[in-house]
């Protein structure tokens, strides 16, 4: 799947403004962004449910606006929440789009598997989010395609659900199978992806494999929970030159810089003297959240 | 970490599943979704069947003995405005809520199959109400001219275009909320106003007027000729049927939403 120059614009307001991206056979992509980054846009483009305005889109040698029909034959796609007939049965669902292809996987195998079968009887309408998402996620793969094209997997499923995911995405990439998907965890795109790209106001922000990502320097830091409304201002004096404290949320507070043993000693030694226990003491690396956070920046967005 | 999946599970296979093989598929699936629906079967079955007797049994409209001649055209109406029309207006307007057209658009599932899908399951559920009211209508004592019996079948089949298409129209645009409000609601006002329950020429001259150029109105008067008389239809009622489906079909392309 190769995107160049994608440009989308709905009336007044541009989705995509200019995206790259390349997917390989056998390899995973997450495309990474707050809401309204253009994610689901780029998705509908490369799929065919939107016409790009301008740039070149082929997935698997095709244009997908010009032969929808001849691409879907051979990408499964999850559009985003799903989507089934309020009154059908999983089953009944699964075995309809399994019509559809030519050498399906067995339905009530993928059934089984996906941890269903419990709801084979029970109406779509009446499904829990989670079951409604993984019968969507069946409804992909189960025509063995060549790429497979996620909309938020993991939305709103419990972490037993969502590790099933992530071993069948796994296992997709393991038998040859490109994928591309959109998330919101940093977690996911961490385990699962070859190459993430974050997006955001239809642009790519950033793009590379999770561990280039998270390279950027060695700015490390360190993050502990205490009673809250600690000065952080007189932590920050208290540490050498260089070092910034800040609690995060009430309670969790980080300090940025490279942790050596010695900072470690000064933070709760610090905290000591302010009568705080510092619990939970983690030294991390700059994750993929906070490489997320920087380039899209830390305010809730409307 | 991947027990669950066998390596080789997922190898890609891909290819379009055999045309008549998802035609049957879909139309199976909207088909037994639409009997099973107990909503869709009140409007669909039950009503149609209460109207049958009632109107065949009790003398609430003056029509000609045996009564069951002239109630068969009306009901058969009703059934195909019912099934065509609100019923599939319905389904359409909370598919679109639920996403499945736009799920069953991302398989390799033709547009047009789609289509032909959904209007086959719509033509199946009408011959399972045709057998239902048949029966109903014989042990009632209707006995077709079979002379009509082929006209008939025609202005049936022209009928479920004409409703057809109005009910994609409206089930494809509009929120399903209001898909539904609207759908019962014009069902109501065709079934008395319209030229079903009352023929047009009991209804007053101006209503009628309007009812014949409506496609309940066309519908119930084409069936009255070939079924009570074993004549061909006018080509009046074959006209307004063709005007509805060309007309609704034509702005339904255009206007009807996945989502």
């Amino acid at each position: 799947m190769s995107v160049r120059g994608l440009v989308k614009r709905f009336g007044a307001t541009t989705a995509v403004a200019g995206l790259d991206l390349t997917l390989r056979r056998g390899t995973v992509l997450a495309l990474l962004g707050p809401n309204g980054a253009g994610k689901t846009t780029t998705i509908e483009v490369c799929t065919g449910f939107q016409r790009a305005d301008e740039g070149e889109v082929r997935v698997l040698g095709l244009d997908p606006a010009g032969a929808p029909d001849a691409l879907r034959a051979r990408i499964g796609i999850m559009p985003q929440g799903g989507g089934a007939y309020p009154g059908v049965k999983a089953g009944e669902m699964l075995r309809l789009v399994a019509a559809c292809a030519a050498n399906p996987l067995d339905p009530a195998w993928l059934i089984d598997v996906l941890g269903l079968t419990g709801a084979t009887r029970t109406p779509y309408k009446r499904l829990s989010g989670g079951q409604q998402q993984r019968l969507a996620l069946a409804c992909a793969v189960v025509g063995r395609p060549e790429v497979v094209v996620l909309d938020e997997p993991t939305a709103g499923l419990d972490p037993q659900a969502r590790r099933v995911v992530w071993e069948l995405v796994s296992a997709l990439r393991r038998d040859g199978v490109g994928v591309l998907l959109t998330t919101h965890l940093m977690e996911e795109a961490e385990a699962l992806a070859d190459e993430v790209v974050i997006v955001d106001h239809g642009r790519v922000v950033a793009a590379g494999s999770p561990t280039e990502l998270t390279a950027g320097g060695d700015e490390q830091e360190l993050r502990f929970r205490a009673r809250t409304g600690m000065d952080v201002e007189a932590l920050t004096a208290a540490l050498p030159a260089g070092y910034r404290a800040a609690e995060t949320v009430a309670g969790r507070y980080v300090v940025r810089g490279r942790i050596d043993p010695h900072v470690l000693s000064a933070i709760t030694g610090w905290c000591a003297g302010q009568g705080a226990l510092a619990d939970d003491v983690q030294v991390a690396r700059r994750s993929l959240e906070d490489v997320f956070l920087d380039l899209t920046g830390r305010e809730l967005r409307s | 970490m991947t027990e669950l999946f066998a390596p080789g599970t997922f190898t890609p296979a891909p290819g379009r599943g055999r045309l008549g093989r998802m035609l049957l598929a879909q139309a199976g699936t909207e088909t037994r979704l639409a009997l099973r629906n107990g909503e869709q079967v009140l409007l669909t079955l039950l009503i149609p069947v209460v109207l049958l007797v009632g109107l065949s049994v009790l003398r609430v409209v003056p029509l000609p003995e045996p009564r069951v001649n002239s109630v068969v055209p009306s009901v058969l109406a009703l059934a195909v405005m019912s099934t065509a029309f609100t019923s599939q207006a319905i389904a359409l307007g909370f598919d679109r809520r639920y996403g499945v057209i736009r799920r069953l658009a991302a398989t390799a599932l033709p547009r047009w199959l789609l289509v032909a899908g959904r209007l086959a399951a719509v033509l199946a559920v009408v011959v399972v109400q045709l057998v239902v009211l048949g029966v109903v209508a014989a042990l009632l004592g209707w006995r077709p001219d079979a002379a009509g019996v082929g006209w008939a079948l025609l202005m049936l089949l022209l009928g479920c275009a004409a409703f057809g298409a109005l009910g994609i129209l409206l089930g494809g645009t509009l929120r399903a909320e209001i898909v539904l409000a609207v759908g019962n609601l014009v069902w109501f006002v065709l079934l008395l106003g319209g030229g079903i329950v009352i023929p047009l020429d009991q209804l007053p001259s101006g209503v009628a007027a309007v009812a014949a150029a409506l496609p309940s109105g066309a519908l119930a008067e084409g069936l009255r000729a070939p079924l009570v008389a074993g004549t061909a239809p006018g080509i009046g009622p074959v006209l307004v049927l063709v005007a509805w489906a060309v007309v609704a079909g034509g702005v339904a392309v255009k206007a009807v939403r996945l989502r």
